[in-house]
């Protein structure tokens, strides 16, 4: 673990020490480029504020994901089963994701106002195309021989879909909720920062509208931190879910 | 004569393929092995072996001719056969009990039951003590003992093996054919077995069947009258090595005529 979480946390340090020394030999206003060591002094300060809005952005990052989630999963069931469908549906998926969400969100805010709605629609936007786009593969990957296999035992599509297709898609589905989840939190920083009560997204906002860069770089910090946690999540729930899977790849690599 | 528990009566089975052509790969193919027998299946590479046992085990169906269980007709229904392909597919989210359990608990039995059935075998398949490894935990040879006993614990009537032994290294290969020889002797399983190895085939076998290129015909449908239990060293008798010679030179003509199919300027 240490092995692993070294190498990067030492790259970190040296571009903020380089960061800090650049920032105070040149002199710069810290409102242009604030030194690392004024952030964290200023973000410490402003640490209940700064609290205050990271939960809201934490509640909508989890509604908006769960809605992503299920959505998800009910487009690839659907287009798991149905031919049909999926010719129908998989066109529609890929159209979705070039609607640009950066001219979206403003509207969305005008439709349904300042609250919990438009981020989650935003967040669920953004996050729902990797995860059934991973579940649709992943059930594609079940090997063909072991569909047969299940067939010769007499299983129906319901059940070679239980036995087989879901618990052969599962490794699939964690790498897509690996990258869901980053874009959930950018998405939701992303939706408040169109217009919000509270949240890290309207706080960026603000503190740069008065100019201060501090504590915009603050928030992003934190922000950084959420997502790097939920990231890191997302490996213990694999762990719990599939045990299997991590089992079975570390024996196969030694 | 007693009546055969299970038949094949001119199957046959043509592919249709796009722009209007078609394939044929089976063609007229009829043979029957009675209750307690083991037959085993050779031919040419690309045959049509795994069209024909994919039409026996039910996942297919044949363009004209029909597959007899106990005299009765069944094709199409899977209920009859169990399919042991050739890769162990063990599933790497069930323990080694549980997979094995697989095709008793798809039936609807109680999971609780159905892996009782299955750990009542463990012995045998020697695979005691490992019914809560996982497959990755077992070697090649166990692996393929554990989907052989996933496949016997379903007790239907006849056992369709499709070169189970084929992807292990050859002296794995000769310990499993040996062990297998073992087992089969005290039971009474009808087997139909898919293989390219004619030591394997004669070795195994009550009778062994040779088709032809494609499309499949039977060629020949020889009896082995070697004693059971057979030893590994019967491979070097004389009378081991006639029915390996017979096989050969069958064999050979077959491949050749397969050969010119896939590559005509070549032969």
């Amino acid at each position: 673990m240490v092995a692993i979480a070294l190498p990067p946390i030492v790259i970190v340090l040296v571009v903020l020490i380089a960061w800090q020394i650049i920032a105070t030999a040149t002199g710069t206003k810290p409102t242009v480029l604030p030194s690392p060591l004024r952030i964290i002094q200023q973000g410490w300060i402003a640490r209940d504020t700064i609290w205050l809005n990271t939960v809201p952005t934490l509640q909508e990052t989890a509604i908006g994901f769960a809605v992503s989630l299920a959505v998800g999963w009910i487009l690839a069931i659907i287009i798991d089963f149905s031919p049909l469908l999926r010719r129908a549906l998989l066109p529609l998926l890929v159209a979705s994701q070039t609607i640009p969400v950066i001219a979206l969100a403003p509207l969305l805010i005008i439709w349904f106002g300042f609250g919990l709605l438009p981020k989650v629609l935003v967040i669920a936007l953004v996050t729902f195309f990797p995860v059934a786009v991973g579940l649709i593969d992943g059930f594609n990957s079940t090997d063909r021989e072991a569909t047969n296999l299940l067939r010769s035992m007499g299983a129906n599509r319901w059940k070679q879909f239980t036995y087989v297709r879901l618990p052969s898609a599962l490794p699939a589905f964690f790498t897509a909720l690996r990258i869901g989840i980053t874009y959930a939190v950018t998405g939701a920083i992303f939706a408040e920062y169109v217009g919000a009560i509270n949240g890290l997204g309207i706080y960026m906002s603000m503190m740069k509208n008065s100019f201060r860069t501090d504590l915009v770089l603050a928030a992003v910090f934190v922000t950084a931190a959420v997502s790097i946690c939920l990231f890191l999540l997302t490996f213990v729930v694999e762990r719990l879910i599939i045990p299997w899977h991590s089992k079975e790849r570390r024996s196969r690599r030694g | 004569m007693v009546e055969p528990k299970i038949e094949l009566r001119n199957l046959a089975k043509t592919f249709q393929l796009a722009q209007g052509q078609s394939r044929h790969v089976v063609d007229n193919v009829s043979f029957s092995a009675q209750p307690g027998e083991f037959v085993a299946v050779i031919g040419p590479s690309g045959c049509g072996k795994s069209t024909m046992f994919n039409i026996m085990a039910g996942l297919e169906t044949p363009t004209s001719g029909e597959v007899l269980v106990d005299g009765k007709v069944v094709t199409g229904e899977s209920e009859h056969f169990a399919y042991m392909p050739q890769k162990d597919l063990l599933f790497p989210w069930r323990t080694i009990l549980e997979n094995t359990a697989l095709g008793l608990e798809v039936r609807g039995m109680k999971k609780k039951e159905a892996r009782a059935k299955a750990a009542d075998l463990f012995a045998t398949f020697g695979l005691a003590g490992f019914e809560n490894a996982h497959p990755f935990e077992l070697s090649g040879g166990m692996r393929q003992r554990a989907a052989l006993l996933r496949t016997v614990v379903q007790s239907r009537d006849v056992l369709l093996l499709d070169e189970p032994f084929g992807a292990l290294d050859s002296l794995t290969r000769l310990e499993m054919q040996s062990w297998l020889q073992g087992v089969w002797s005290e039971n009474s399983w009808t087997a139909v077995l898919i293989t390219h190895d004619i030591r394997e085939a004669i070795y195994l076998a009550d009778r062994v069947i040779v088709l032809s290129a494609r499309p499949t015909t039977v060629r020949l449908d020889i009896k082995i009258d070697l004693p059971r239990p057979r030893e590994v060293g019967m491979i070097t008798t004389p009378q081991f090595a006639d029915y390996e010679k017979e096989l050969i030179d069958t064999l050979h003509e077959e491949s050749r005529k397969a050969m010119a199919q896939q590559m005509p300027t070549a032969v």
